[in-house]
């Protein structure tokens, strides 16, 4: 060894991120992103809205997943769990940033003097009913087999959105959608060979995956329901009808229960009222009072 | 040649190993009590990693914007990661994780007593990153060198994520100095309260060190508790100027003779108090961690059983 290493404080001055095991995308998100004009043909409030509604999804479910981190199973699933929600927080702020680009109206007012980015006024300054997530994304995993089912679902929806929101009209969800691919095809996998673990790995974990699909699953229906804002997005060729993919979703799914030796479990009626209306459990008012807490405690706060 | 001259022969090739500077290797002899002292030393590093996820990993949940949410969770990710390395260097001595994992809970393997502490406030995950970290890079940056190859080799890559870690904790702090008036009290705050527990992460002094000289013999470590408690007070005094924070020690002053700062003693009964188990939060810690293994004793029987043929359903 060099004596360089000798000097712990180097780090403080040298400006190498590379030091860190799993990467430093924590700067303006928008900053690799070249050209924010707004299409034509989309109305911004409908492409503002639409922006919101997947970023609150990943935020949501980010969150979901950063609270197993030191109480996952093992090691390797800490790190894991972690890295997923890593990935979908980094979706939640590129979306976010780009809603507030679009519509600068829709980001939520804060208090005068706050110097909180756009990204923290959506996710720190709204309250439940301002949250257009849908429901399945909310809720407390009640143990790691909800987890991994939930992902699977949630994962396998969100991943065929996003492959054709890569040939979408607005260039910067364009460019979110084609990294988010990369990322949600692994959570998918993570998820899906988790699944076919539980599933064929004990008489216990099989019992548990299947309660936690029974658990999860009513909330299944409303990844395929088409809101009015998906609708006219859609249409205008800047987004992705949900209806669209609702079958390629069950075909992915069918393949992984077909993996564990598990049923094909029915459709059922689309939930209403719904999550993208505003719409939530008191699941997500819980989780946003424990996650705005400290936001709102130091409005006029620098973090 | 009979076992002991044996013995004798392979203990000669050890020392003028260690002599040169070259690293010991897992299927190198070496003997028993290195073995030891290493396991006893890695897994306490490991088992530090995995409890140290907890004071910080209590406020992801609550980050105060998606930035440093991030930063955090990325953080607490590679006290993860490293804890992984470690008990991988330690498996090479011959000891399980799961082993390792079981003398933790058991309460027969110890882990750094300064995530025995409470962290109430926001503040303490920047005090946590420029202190402790700064602190455990001080203890580590040695350990690049130290005799064993796989924990030497561990602690190169440990150091580099540390380093980052705590030049993130130090901007947080920065950052927060550069707020509000509340902001700044927080992290005043903060530091007065992990400053003492900082100073004492490098063991009790010299003279109380029992373990010292024989690690150092062997070349596990490479300088003395009191002497690398010298550094980390001489290093961070600047740097709490620059932050504008004070700390909490009367006694701290320059000492042109020295070249060094002086500095008060450490309340060496607290740590006393804190390694034997009456920290603050020694049973919450070991607690959560027990709660945390038993409720994923199933994932891991299913992952067993899946893994040794399509599971035993």
């Amino acid at each position: 060894m060099t004596d360089t290493t000798d000097n712990p404080y180097e780090g403080l001055y040298g400006g190498d991120a590379s030091h860190w095991a799993f990467g430093t995308g924590f700067e303006d998100p928008l900053a690799t992103l070249g050209d924010t004009r707004v299409p034509e043909g989309v109305d911004p409030r409908d492409l503002a809205a639409y922006a919101v509604m997947l970023a609150d999804d990943a935020l949501v479910l980010s969150h979901r997943l950063s609270e197993w981190c030191s109480n996952a199973p093992d090691l390797e699933e800490d790190v894991a769990l972690a890295n997923v929600a890593l990935d979908l927080l980094g979706q939640a702020r590129l979306l976010y940033a780009r809603a507030a680009t679009i519509d600068p109206e829709s980001v939520p007012g804060v208090p005068d003097g706050s110097p909180v980015p756009a990204e923290d006024a959506y996710a720190f300054f709204r309250d439940a009913g301002e949250f257009r997530n849908v429901g399945l994304v909310e809720r407390c995993d009640e143990d790691f087999a909800d987890a991994v089912v939930r992902l699977l679902l949630v994962a396998s929806w969100r991943l065929a959105v996003m492959e054709r929101l890569r040939a979408g009209s607005d260039p910067v969800l364009a460019a979110v959608a084609a990294k988010a691919v990369k990322e949600l095809a692994y959570h998918r996998d993570y998820a899906g060979r988790w699944v076919v673990t539980l599933a064929r790995g004990t008489e216990e974990s099989r019992r548990r995956v299947q309660a936690a699909r029974e658990r999860v699953w009513r909330w299944r229906a409303e990844l395929g329901a088409t809101h009015p804002v998906e609708e006219r997005v859609a249409q205008a060729g800047a987004g992705v009808d949900p209806a669209a993919v609702d079958d390629e979703v069950d075909a992915v799914l069918r393949q992984v229960w077909d993996a564990g030796d598990l049923d094909v479990p029915p459709r059922e009626a689309v939930p209403a009222p719904r999550g993208r209306d505003g719409h939530h459990t008191d699941a997500l008012t819980d989780l946003l009072e424990e996650m705005q807490s400290v936001a709102r405690a130091h409005p006029l706060g620098r973090w | 040649m009979t076992a002991t001259a044996q013995e004798t022969e392979l203990l000669a090739d050890f020392e003028q190993t260690l002599a040169r500077h070259d690293r010991i290797e897992p299927r190198d002899w070496m003997p028993e009590r290195y073995r030891k002292t290493l396991v006893r030393q890695i897994a306490q590093h490991a088992h530090s990693e995995i409890i140290g996820m907890q004071p910080e990993g209590a406020w992801i949940t609550r980050a105060p914007s998606l930035r440093r949410k991030a930063i955090l969770l990325a953080k607490v990710q590679d006290e993860a990661g490293h804890g992984l390395y470690l008990y991988s260097a330690c498996e090479t001595l011959g000891v399980s994780r799961q082993q390792l994992t079981e003398l933790l809970l058991a309460g027969k393997q110890k882990y750094s007593s300064i995530f025995n502490y409470p962290t109430p406030s926001y503040a303490d995950v920047g005090t946590i990153g420029w202190l402790v970290d700064g602190a455990a890079i001080c203890n580590q940056v040695p350990l690049c060198r130290t005799s064993y190859g796989p924990y030497g080799r561990a602690m190169i890559r440990i150091c580099k994520e540390e380093s980052f870690h705590q030049r993130q904790g130090y901007e947080l702090l920065m950052t927060m100095m550069g707020g509000t008036d509340e902001q700044r009290a927080m992290v005043q705050e903060s530091v007065d309260r992990f400053w003492w527990p900082s100073l004492m992460m490098f063991g009790p002094p010299d003279a109380q060190s029992p373990n010292t000289a024989q690690s150092m013999a062997w070349g596990i470590k490479r300088d003395t508790n009191d002497e690398l408690r010298q550094k980390f007070v001489d290093m961070t005094v600047p740097q709490a100027d620059a932050l504008g924070v004070t700390l909490p020690d009367p006694a701290l002053a320059w000492n042109e003779e020295r070249g060094h700062y002086d500095f008060g003693e450490p309340d060496w009964d607290e740590l006393t108090a804190v390694i034997s188990g009456d920290g603050p939060c020694n049973a919450q810690r070991m607690a959560h961690r027990r709660r945390a293994h038993d409720d994923g004793a199933w994932v891991r029987e299913a992952a067993t059983a899946y893994a040794a043929g399509g599971g035993d359903r």
